[in-house]
């Protein structure tokens, strides 16, 4: 008697384990392609890259001039390839910075 | 459940605008959709900080079965892109919000916002003009007083008419964070802007001084859990507003009860299946919109599937849940990657409250009939469905079989959404924007 209510309470673990909810499934998902995701999404790692919304673009005139000043003799490194991340020992040129221009033409819904 | 429809709806396309063409500019793409109170005027804002005003032409009686069209009535910049030096930071023109002044005399004036300045823009129109000096030929160059023999009186000629706007005010320098809503007051007087930590409070005649009325900015950054992702006043009590937060609540708050509002007056929330619960449950219970009923009873909430309606008698719960795209839920992994869990709907009420609508992905917006809990997936789509030519309803199925007029959730286009809605406020005439064009359907009227 009591074996049986063993086996089916087993079987009925085995069930719950396996239905899973949708969005349980697809953390899964997610938890297989990032395995260092952090364990608190919503926590301030998320929040705080929300609200620096708008990249930093560091550009010092006096960093800039000296840098200018140290490397007269040497070559600048070319800066190519590194032209989205601007920050850190890389020290930005003017050429760096992409150029805001200000909207000149009308909306195309005015037409 | 999604709409079965039995194919018509009775919705039909009446205007689309903007360009059809592939190749779209940053600054083509709408960010705020909004109807006047009158309806009369209909205000859209884009990522390059433009603003187009239309107006709905005088309804034409030969021609009962077509509502009056809305036309260009004007067109202006509102904000410009600026850089902040002192933080290094790039300032966006894009238009997060317009919100329009109920109105007073001959003018409109509209609340427009970006991240940073909400600027008070007053839109006139001049169709006359003083002719007949005495010193000035009409060409405006001057005249020799000595050739003067006789005086006239300069007097108003009609001109063509003229639209104009001009900024009145500048409200500036009082956001640290990115400005995500704006709302006038209904004493007309006020209105309170939000960020994601604080609820700013300013009088509309005063640019220079502005009182903070919620800040959840945590002493320590560390601890930051929270933010404030939409806010509104109350329509009918000039002393009760809501703001929404991230992880899925809305506070309300009266200001009467003390100067900082940081304690609310009530709290809506639902609590949390646990059965559901997973790595995204807080992202999708994020409130992207909240609004008022009309008649000032209700409160919507939307999250990034569903759309909430709650009586202001009842925290616990809300009162009605509609589901909007359910089957996003085998979706969110990849929903998450490309970044699209975080897209934030708005949402509306039709004119007298008994309909509520909201966008969703593929160009398909979704609109519920609270009585009748019937509910219709509709298309935005110059292609299919002519001007008067009645929209058919939509399907979106998980299984391999299709229909006519079924669309499997894997083929869903998620480039193509619909975050921006707006409802006329008296005739039954929704506008909204995908990407880049602005659509306007009306219901057939027999």
């Amino acid at each position: 008697m009591s074996s049986e209510v063993e086996t089916s309470t087993e079987e009925q673990q085995e069930m719950q384990d396996t239905v899973v909810s949708p969005e349980k499934a697809e953390e899964i998902k997610l938890k297989a392609r990032y395995p260092h995701l952090g364990a608190r999404p919503g926590g301030s790692d998320l929040l705080r890259k929300r609200l620096q919304k708008g990249q930093q673009k560091y550009f010092d005139s006096g960093d800039y001039n000296m840098a200018k000043a140290k490397m007269k003799n040497k070559q600048l490194p070319a800066a190519a390839a590194e032209k989205t991340e601007i920050t850190g020992d890389h020290i930005p040129t003017p050429q760096d910075l992409p150029q805001r221009k200000q909207s000149l033409e009308a909306s195309k819904l005015a037409f | 459940m999604d709409g079965h429809g039995d194919g018509q709806s009775r919705w039909c396309l009446s205007q689309v605008k903007g360009a059809v063409d592939d190749d779209v500019a940053e600054a083509d793409i709408i960010s705020a959709v909004e109807f006047n109170h009158s309806g009369e005027l209909l205000a859209t804002g884009d990522r390059g900080g433009r603003i187009v005003i239309f107006q709905q032409e005088q309804e034409n009686k030969s021609l009962p079965q077509c509502r009056a069209e809305y036309n260009v009535y004007s067109t202006f910049q509102s904000h410009e892109p600026e850089f902040d030096y002192l933080k290094s930071l790039e300032i966006e023109e894009k238009i997060n919000k317009i919100r329009w002044l109920p109105q007073k005399n001959a003018a409109h004036f509209l609340l427009s916002t970006n991240d940073k300045t909400i600027k008070l823009w007053k839109i006139s129109e001049r169709d006359k003009r003083p002719e007949g000096y005495n010193l000035k030929e009409e060409d405006g160059r001057y005249r020799h007083p000595s050739s003067l023999t006789t005086l006239r009186v300069p007097v108003f000629q009609p001109m063509d008419l003229m639209v104009e706007a001009s900024p009145r005010r500048v409200y500036a320098n009082a956001h640290t964070y990115h400005i995500n809503s704006i709302s006038v007051n209904s004493d007309n007087e006020t209105y309170l802007s939000a960020d994601d930590l604080r609820v700013n409070l300013w009088h509309l005649d005063y640019t220079d001084r502005s009182f903070n009325i919620v800040d959840i900015k945590p002493a320590n950054m560390e601890e930051l859990t929270e933010v404030i992702t939409a806010s509104e006043f109350h329509p009918l009590q000039c002393n009760t507003f809501v703001y929404g937060s991230s992880k899925g609540s809305v506070r309300l708050c009266d200001m009467r009860a003390s100067a900082l509002c940081d304690q609310h007056s009530k709290l809506f929330e639902e609590p949390e299946d646990p059965s559901t619960r997973s790595f995204f449950s807080e992202i999708i219970s994020s409130i992207s919109d909240v609004k008022f009923s009309h008649s000032g009873r209700y409160m919507m909430t939307r999250d990034y599937l569903t759309l909430k309606i709650w009586d202001l008698h009842m925290e616990s719960h809300p009162v009605e849940t509609y589901q909007v795209h359910g089957y996003l839920r085998s979706k969110l992994c990849s929903l998450y990657e490309n970044d699209c869990i975080f897209d934030k709907f708005e949402c509306c009420w039709r004119g007298d409250d008994s309909e509520v609508m909201t966008g969703s992905y593929n160009n398909f917006f979704r609109m519920f009939e609270r009585e009748g809990q019937r509910d219709v997936t509709l298309e935005a789509s110059w292609e299919n469905g002519s001007p008067g030519c009645p929209l058919k309803s939509w399907r979106v199925s998980t299984g391999s079989r299709r229909k006519r007029n079924e669309i499997g959730v894997d083929c869903l286009d998620f480039s193509r959404k619909i975050l921006y809605t707006s409802w006329h406020p008296q005739e039954n005439i929704v506008a909204l924007a995908t990407v880049n064009n602005l659509y306007l359907f009306q219901e057939k009227l027999n």
